[in-house]
């Protein structure tokens, strides 16, 4: 009864979204304010019956119902708890339905909490995300019913992709979702906005928590994602540039680049059409993202679904979307100015040649990732476009933005002059240029982009914290402290990618145990191998123990493990964390005279690039509490205005 | 007993090896001795697609096939050959698949390699005219 109560509660927020739309848009149509005060319980509602749908999911996986067929082909009994949990969106029918569920609730929630928007564009907004919403319900219910049951009941299910049980990539998915939900949030503004031509400060402000919000989320979804590539897949890599890597990507590069012309856009009224494109664009990028994703049109490691028909329901919706947005905005691009005008060198002019560098950047990654699909489809040909062509074509420009991103804040609004810039940014300048004149010295083999990048990255670390210059620190806004983590998290980072792809020392041995491996300054002692039980796998572990120096020695235990189940083999690497860099201990083969291939990595520095995303989300997460306070207060005051008038 | 589930766990961690039935390539998981060879041969071996996986670079990869083809890489440079000249030969064997590099000189992937160029002047094009505007109205 569970999988039939979730089903019908599906349909039921379905409808509703269907009465949400219907309720707008002829709303708008015949300007009736009865249709406008519906709206708001109708997309509440909605929110609270496609909840009550996954929340029944969720307990069908709990209690590994095997009479529901997505629970058989994703789940088992003796499944830990945790990816029981996980497992309700380790899949393509539940991850959609998670997709509607944070879409429902958001709306829910601009239903509830939106007040300084102008009610009609509020209603607009709502409508347009219904539209969106209809698109995902009539895929789940048409194509991809996630509570469809199975009949004979099967004994015990599946199983899950071994390599999806592990604690962070149960949360990198709904991560990633929700930065994408909150994108389609920001998009849904905009279209409100151009329907009813209200496109402002106001406007920009509303939007700005939800592009905010999601920002936050996708720029910690892809360091999760990053961190457990490097240490799942056991080959020591951060960022491969792999499609479904460039897919989250891609829609990050887009919400950057709105996030800083919104801010323009709510602070001096100006880049409004640039805002509403970047809106779309971001909105698309999700998409297409999802797309890749879901369609199976890449066969990488992260494509599990490969379902043509799927794919073209999902480029179908594509189409529509995408499509629709971009004719609503040629046909409005026309009656919105552009806003207040501003110089070359001022900080809307640094904002803009960061929205046009992210926007270069975002169509190059855009390009490399579909050009080998376009080629194929075209001639046949089957073509590789990779790390060296990334790295050369987006990497100069990334640095520019980095530099970009160090001036700006130091820029006066409207007009500025470029020799009081310098002035203020003497010290970061000389900073990297003693930083590069050292690394010329005393480091032989570093890439130029790598030896360009550490040095940029110093000067950036200090100039980041300019903006807190001669300020009183207490009573400096919380969004400035946001900015100041955020541009500093970059520059960590930084710090983090060139450090490991300069510094890195690697060494493969065939070793036995009673063997000794030396790399930089550790010494690791192979003293033995043991097999191993899990609760649903088998594995071979060797148990080695490393010493830095003269320090402390540390046990390690990197292992090999058979997931019965699935019959696949990971590779659990051993990782021992240093403030000066990670060690990286991966087992290999054995052969057959006893010795075991051995995959030794010292790393400097390389967990400076997670700790620098995570900075970064800090920054993001600091900035939106500033916000809403501000925006808080703000009401606050008008209304006791109001009143006493 | 434990070395027999050893032993037994060897076996079933090790079907690949069983496959090809041939002894593995001797390079395969072997540094060279000269660092600077490695380093090169190293640098190769990334930009290389493993042809048997969903993608991977034959050096993060633990399929047999990247395993010859690493020995391969390891031995021509070790021979004296460039990287460029190992590259060129395997895009010879296997085609544009097989490395991550696209060449410029190619007829179908020189548009990626102008690709920057052209949306940078693009980029510059589209703020140079607003600006101009600008100065035009004061």
């Amino acid at each position: 009864m569970i999988a039939e109560t979730g089903l019908i509660a599906l349909w039921l927020a379905a409808a509703l979204a269907l009465l949400q739309f219907a309720l707008g848009a002829i709303g708008l149509r015949m300007g009736r304010d009865d249709y406008y005060a519906a709206i708001r319980p109708v997309a509440v509602a909605q929110g609270l019956f496609v909840s009550l749908s996954f929340l029944l999911l969720i307990w069908l996986f709990l209690r590994s119902d095997m009479s529901v067929k997505l629970v058989v082909m994703n789940s088992a009994s003796v499944k830990p708890l945790l990816y029981k949990f996980a497992g309700t969106w380790g899949n393509h029918e539940g991850s959609m339905l998670l997709w509607v569920t944070v879409m429902g609730l958001a709306g829910a929630f601009i239903a509830l909490f939106e007040r300084s928007l102008r009610t009609s564009t509020l209603v607009a907004t709502l409508a347009a995300q219904a539209f969106i919403s209809l698109g995902f319900y009539a895929f789940l219910l048409v194509s991809s019913n996630p509570f469809e049951r199975m009949f004979p009941v099967p004994a015990d299910g599946q199983g899950l992709n071994p390599l999806l049980q592990d604690p962070g990539l149960a949360f990198h998915p709904p991560t990633l979702y929700f930065g994408y939900v909150g994108l389609s949030v920001a998009f849904s503004f905009a279209v409100g906005a151009m329907i009813t031509r209200d496109v402002g400060a106001a406007f920009a402000k509303a939007m700005r928590p939800w592009v905010l919000g999601a920002w936050i989320f996708l720029t910690l979804g892809i360091t999760a994602g990053s961190y457990w590539a490097y240490y799942e897949l056991g080959w020591g890599g951060w960022w491969f540039w792999d499609p479904v890597e460039n897919a989250s990507l891609m829609p990050w590069l887009a919400a950057t680049a709105l996030l800083h012309s919104v801010t323009v856009l709510a602070t001096r009224d100006s880049l409004r059409a640039w805002t509403l494109m970047l809106a779309v664009v971001a909105f698309s990028m999700s998409m297409i993202g999802t797309f890749l994703v879901r369609s199976g049109i890449l066969t990488s490691v992260h494509a599990f679904a490969v379902d043509p028909e799927r794919g073209s329901f999902i480029l179908a919706l594509l189409a529509l979307y995408i499509g629709g947005a971009m004719a609503l905005f040629a046909l409005r691009v026309g009656t919105v100015k552009e806003g207040k005008r501003f110089e070359l060198v001022s900080r809307e002019g640094a904002l803009v040649a960061n929205n046009l560098l992210l926007s270069v950047i975002l169509a190059l990654v855009f390009i490399g990732t579909l050009y080998p699909l376009l080629v194929e489809a075209v001639t046949g040909d089957k073509l590789s476009v990779g790390p060296p062509y990334f790295n050369l074509a987006t990497g100069p420009l990334a640095l520019l933005l980095v530099a970009v991103m160090a001036a700006g804040p130091l820029l006066r609004w409207r007009r500025d002059n470029a020799k009081a810039l310098l002035n203020r940014i003497s010290i970061p300048i000389l900073l990297t240029a003693a930083t590069l004149f050292v690394l010329v010295l005393f480091t032989t083999g570093m890439s130029i982009l790598a030896l360009l990048g550490l040095a940029l990255a110093v000067g950036v670390a200090i100039a980041s914290f300019a903006p807190l210059w001669k300020r009183n620190l207490r009573r400096t806004p919380l969004h400035i402290y946001g900015m100041v983590f955020a541009h500093f998290g970059i520059a960590v980072a930084l710090v983090g990618m060139a450090c490991e792809s300069s510094f890195t020392e690697e060494k493969l041995v065939a070793a036995k145990p009673g063997d000794e491996i030396v790399v930089n300054n550790w010494r690791l002692q192979f003293e033995a191998i043991e097999p191993m039980a899990g609760p649903n796998w088998t594995a071979l572990e060797s148990r080695m123990t490393a010493q830095y120096g003269d320090g402390v020695i540390h046990e390690i235990t990197p292992q090999n493990r058979m997931f019965a189940a699935a019959q696949t083999q990971t590779s659990e690497a051993a990782l021992l964390t240093r403030w000066n860099g990670q060690l990286y201990v991966v087992l290999g083969e054995g052969d057959s005279e006893g010795r075991w291939q051995i995959r030794v990595w010292w790393k400097p520095f390389v967990t400076l690039i997670w700790f620098g995303g995570i900075l970064v989300a800090l920054g993001g997460f600091l900035a939106m509490i500033g916000r809403l306070q501000r925006g808080y207060k703000q009401r606050k005051q008008r209304e006791y205005a109001e009143m006493m008038l | 007993m434990k070395r027999v589930l050893v032993f037994l766990l060897v076996c079933l961690a090790a079907p690949a090896a069983a496959q090809t039935g041939l002894p593995p390539a001797p390079y395969a998981d072997r540094q060279l001795d000269d660092p600077q060879q490695e380093a090169a041969a190293r640098d190769l071996m990334e930009e290389l697609r493993c042809l048997k996986c969903q993608s991977q670079s034959i050096a993060d990869s633990n399929a047999p096939m990247a395993g010859d083809m690493r020995s391969q890489v390891r031995e021509r440079i070790a021979a004296g050959e460039t990287p460029e000249e190992v590259r060129s030969w395997l895009i010879e064997r296997y085609g544009n698949w097989v490395s991550y590099d696209p060449p410029i000189s190619s007829a179908v992937t020189w548009p990626l390699w102008i690709a920057p160029i052209i949306l940078l002047l693009a980029a510059l094009w589209l703020a140079r005219g607003r600006f101009r505007k600008y100065r035009g109205e004061q």
